[in-house]
């Protein structure tokens, strides 16, 4: 084991598997020299020179689409977007294109390539850059969905991100970079995907959170044993494939769940989650589901505002209290 | 041709937006601003110069380097600085911040945190005016870096075929982020180069120099009023901090910023000033003097403004009919 920042186990694994297979190259803005933004592809053009290691110049629709093509044609691309709000310039290529190449053409194609960035709050970067957009990727199918919530996750699931055939979306978070934790020294360390991860067993209500909400449903737990509550904390780790078992399994021990996500609530991750619960575990449960999520309005640059917008670990108590009809 | 007045209120703009990005630096550093903010200093001629040729009517698109092009056309500086602080006096409640000033009632139509967001709004602001058949036109600022992405070539296009009344003003500091137009973009003048392809006049111009930047978008100006359609006009400069503050800057070296410096548009326009016996040395002292007291009191207003109000996250996210 070694102890890594989220953004270093991302460096690492990428440098790891570039020096396995010379298919795997990076394209994106800012990446050679300038290491990235976040310092995720740091050191990787002093090692692999500029053929594997690409600038881009600021054209998300064609860099990405440019990675498909390449895929298409035998290569392992990465690409990363310094922002995934600007996965809204390039959705054609990611939703029409992307995502539909191998249903679409027979089941001929394959697409092996990983489009990843960050997302999400905590810099204070206003509308367009602060926005979690996850749930349009497992809206539409053919790509799939990875959510990292710590440096070990991170590297494991961006090995298997890397080595699959498909196209997929890897979603980082830009408050998560500086954490620090264990990762596996093992340079086969891989984290398959669809399987979640059960960060706490508990037996009175379950709470499933993706990304920053992993750690905040930790601080809950705590917060709640002190009660007497006891919970239980998933994270999905990936969402698309999503491991619906390992959530319906864990709501027939409780009885109760609460999802929460940075995602807006409407339409979000939590949405899909609650109603595979509720198909799944319906005679078990105690309680409706509570979905939580971002408020249904432009991330505003505020702090005060924006902390208003987004779940905080107290509206995360009050739910699970609900649930529990306290 | 420049007259006299209006070269006066160049100058005078143009110190405004240096002192105002002083003062956002310096409250960056002792933490009053949030995010992340991206300076103009050393490319103050373009939007001084640009915006003292359009009035309240006419539009402009801005960038996330867009606290001049707002100042130039004509916000209040306390409700700009009030903005960079998320402040419920800011131009946009403090919902914006120093990425997304805008003032419609000046014809500011927004500055845009996605690279090449604003070129078609422009467009668009273009589009309006020619179907109420109105002789406004619309300015889209935007830096060398936006002139590769999807939307640049798509308004020109468009903004050729339709004849619209618009100008394409290109910023080009050498850089977008860390990337050299070298290595990002096709051809070396994107000014003449580019529209070329777009058939409109195309124009690679120092960025620098007031009076050449006034002599190329009169003519763009008077071509967009008559009828003939949009033209692009490319600004030669260099951004003198970071990309944004905090950048390493290891893309550059310190020779090359240092003789941008000396390239400073305010020095060379108030040398001209004196040169053409326009203001003497002391009137120029007493402008930049009075721009760094109104950028005093707006940072005064600012920081006393209150914080907005939580309970009313939820407002205007649509309006009433
Ligand atoms: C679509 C999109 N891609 C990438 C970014 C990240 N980004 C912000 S500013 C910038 C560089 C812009 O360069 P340029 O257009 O030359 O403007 P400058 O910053 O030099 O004023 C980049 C890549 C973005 N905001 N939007
Ligand atoms: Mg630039």
């Amino acid at each position: 084991m070694s102890i890594k920042t989220y953004a270093q186990a991302i460096r690492d694994v990428i440098a790891e598997e570039m020096r396995k297979n010379d298919k795997v190259f990076i394209m994106g803005e800012d990446i050679a020299k300038q290491g990235g933004i976040f310092g995720c592809t740091r050191g990787l053009l002093d090692e692999f020179g500029s053929e594997r290691v690409r600038n881009t110049p600021i054209s998300e629709a064609g860099f990405v689409g440019a990675g498909i093509g390449a895929a298409c044609a035998g290569m392992r691309p990465i690409v990363e977007l310094m922002y995934m709000d600007f996965t809204y310039v390039s959705m054609d290529q990611l939703l029409n294109q992307a995502a539909k190449i191998r249903y679409m053409f027979g089941g001929k194609a394959t697409v092996p390539m990983v489009i990843r960035g960050q997302q999400g709050i905590g810099r204070g970067n206003g509308g367009q850059h602060s926005q979690c957009v996850e749930q349009f990727f497992m809206h539409i199918p053919g790509m799939k969905v990875a959510m990292p919530s710590s440096p070990s996750d991170a590297a494991g699931l961006l090995r298997t991100a890397i080595r699959d055939n498909n196209p997929v979306m890897f979603f980082e978070h830009k408050a998560l970079y500086a954490t620090k934790g264990e990762v596996p020294d093992d340079p086969e360390f891989a984290i398959p995907f669809g399987k979640a991860n059960v960060l706490k067993e508990g037996k009175d209500v379950t709470i499933i959170g993706t990304h920053l909400y992993a750690s905040k449903a930790m601080n809950v737990a705590k917060t709640l044993e002190a009660e007497g509550i006891d919970v239980e904390v998933i994270d999905p780790r990936t969402l698309v494939p999503m491991d619906t078992e390992t959530m319906i399994n864990s709501v027939k021990k409780t009885g109760r769940a609460v999802v929460v996500h940075e995602a807006h609530r409407t339409g979000g991750p939590g949405a899909e989650i609650a109603s595979i619960i509720t198909e799944g575990a319906f005679k078990y449960l105690d309680a409706p589901v509570i979905r939580l999520g971002a408020k249904q309005c432009t991330l505003p640059f505020n702090l005060g505002l924006e902390n208003a917008v987004v779940p905080q670990e107290d509206d995360i108590i009050r739910a699970v209290k609900a649930v529990l009809y306290q | 041709m420049i007259e006299k007045e209006r070269m006066i209120h160049i100058f005078k703009t143009m110190n405004k937006i240096r002192k105002f990005e002083e003062k956002a630096l310096q409250l960056f550093e002792q933490n009053k601003l949030r995010g992340s903010v991206h300076l103009c200093i050393g490319q103050e001629a373009i939007p001084a110069t640009v915006c003292s040729l359009l009035r309240d009517v006419d539009y402009i698109t801005s960038t996330h380097r867009g606290h001049g092009d707002c100042i130039a056309k004509g916000a209040e500086l306390g409700r700009a600085m009030a903005e960079l602080m998320g402040k419920a006096t800011g131009y946009c409640k403090g919902r914006g911040g120093s990425m997304h000033i805008a003032d419609f009632t000046k014809g500011n139509l927004g500055a845009n945190a996605i690279v090449g967001g604003g070129l078609p709004i422009a467009v668009g602001g273009a589009l309006a005016a020619k179907l109420k058949g109105t002789d406004q036109v619309a300015v889209a600022f935007f830096g060398d870096g936006a002139s590769n992405i999807g939307t640049f070539h798509e308004s020109l296009n468009l903004a050729s075929v339709w004849k619209l009344p618009v100008i394409f003003v290109c910023v080009n500091n050498l850089y977008g982020i860390s990337c050299h137009v070298s290595e990002s973009t096709s051809v070396v003048d994107i000014g003449t180069s580019r529209a070329q392809g777009y058939n409109m006049p195309g124009y690679s111009i120092d960025g620098n120099d007031v009076i050449t930047i006034n002599d190329v978008m009169e003519k763009a100006i008077a071509r967009a009023k008559a009828g003939e359609g949009p033209s692009l006009v490319e600004c030669k400069t260099y951004r003198w901090f970071g990309h944004w503050t905090g950048d390493p800057q290891v893309y550059r070296t310190r020779q090359e910023v240092e003789d941008w410096k000396q390239k400073c548009p305010i020095k060379r326009f108030k040398e001209y000033l004196i040169t053409n016996n326009i203001l003497t040395n002391a009137e120029c002292v007493e402008i930049e003097e009075d721009a760094f007291n109104q950028v005093e009191a707006a940072t005064k207003f600012a920081l006393e403004s209150p914080e907005p109000d939580t309970s009313k996250v939820m407002e205007d996210v649509f309006c009433e009919n």
